[in-house]
């Protein structure tokens, strides 16, 4: 019971089939912290290196950057970003970051 | 919000990009050929894999080695020969090159020449970067035992962290994986 009261700040959010959270701009850190929880992963420094650059580049773009591009201008190299979010590193740092699933072949 | 509904929460938030921890997907894709177009989709299949967190072994067999041999790899190029598709898009796509066209010397050059600048428009990288990448994201490379003492290649001829197989290996190795033969 208390790990679900844990997770009380995902409960007003929407979410798309996938489990992505359909209206970014409802995201705070703190819904953040909580998703990676979910999904079982610690956020570090360097996560939140990537989750900023992500936001940012959704708010410039309008769409989750491609993994190529965090690593190649974000700077976390490609090695690095499969480390951090293991099983699939464009989808859960979109997820983590409450952006839309990304749609990039790259 | 009943404790029921939090869960249905949290397991759509889990969703099919789980932490790795669910049954392992696996794909395994045998790349036979050495020419551009043939290369790039093994390349684009196996990285798109990887950011969906599905294993990828890539054998590399016949022209494929190229793909992971040092010294060939950045020299890939497109066949202006014999491919009935072959036009000039983006510039002139209504204008196909004709076989003869094609045996002018230097039009292969020239074509990879075009489409690797198309490509890179596309921000997709040159074909020795994207090996490494997608290496360095997890996928497994290797060089099939026979073509290897064809060409008279050893695993020092491949890009680190490529691997000889022989065609049982290989099969032992992908019995629970979707394979794509190209």
């Amino acid at each position: 019971m208390t790990k679900v009261a844990d997770f009380s700040i995902l409960e007003t959010l929407d979410y798309d089939d996938d489990g992505f959270m359909t209206d970014a701009s409802a995201w705070t850190p703190e819904i953040g912290e909580a998703i990676a929880t979910v999904l079982e992963i610690g956020l570090t420094e360097r996560h939140w290196a990537v989750i900023d650059f992500a936001r940012k580049e959704f708010v410039e773009n309008g769409e989750a950057p491609t993994l190529r591009k965090i690593s190649k201008v974000g700077g976390v190299p490609m090695k690095e970003l499969y480390d951090l979010f293991p099983g699939g590193p464009a989808k859960i740092a979109a997820k983590i970051a409450g952006l839309p699933k990304p749609t990039g072949c790259i | 919000m009943t404790t029921a509904e939090m869960t249905n929460v949290l397991e759509k938030i889990k969703g099919n990009a789980s932490n790795g921890k669910k049954a392992a997907q696996k794909l395994a894709i045998v790349a036979s050929k050495g020419s551009l177009d043939m290369v790039y989709p093994v390349l684009i299949l196996a990285n798109g894999a990887r950011m969906s967190g599905i294993d990828v072994d890539i054998f590399c067999t016949f022209w494929g080695v190229d793909l992971i041999t040092k010294k060939k790899m950045g020299k890939i190029n497109i066949a202006t020969v014999g491919n009935p598709a072959f036009s000039m898009a983006p510039y002139a796509g209504w204008f196909k090159i004709p076989t003869w066209m094609g045996m002018i010397p230097g039009m292969s050059k020239i074509a990879t020449w075009m489409m690797e600048r198309e490509i890179a428009k596309l921000d997709f990288p040159p074909i020795p970067e994207f090996v490494q990448m997608i290496i360095d994201a997890g996928a497994k490379v290797y060089g099939c035992q026979m073509t290897m003492d064809m060409m008279g290649l050893t695993v020092d001829d491949l890009v680190d962290g490529a691997e000889v197989l022989g065609v049982m290996e290989m099969l032992e190795l992908t019995k629970d994986s979707n394979l794509i033969f190209i």
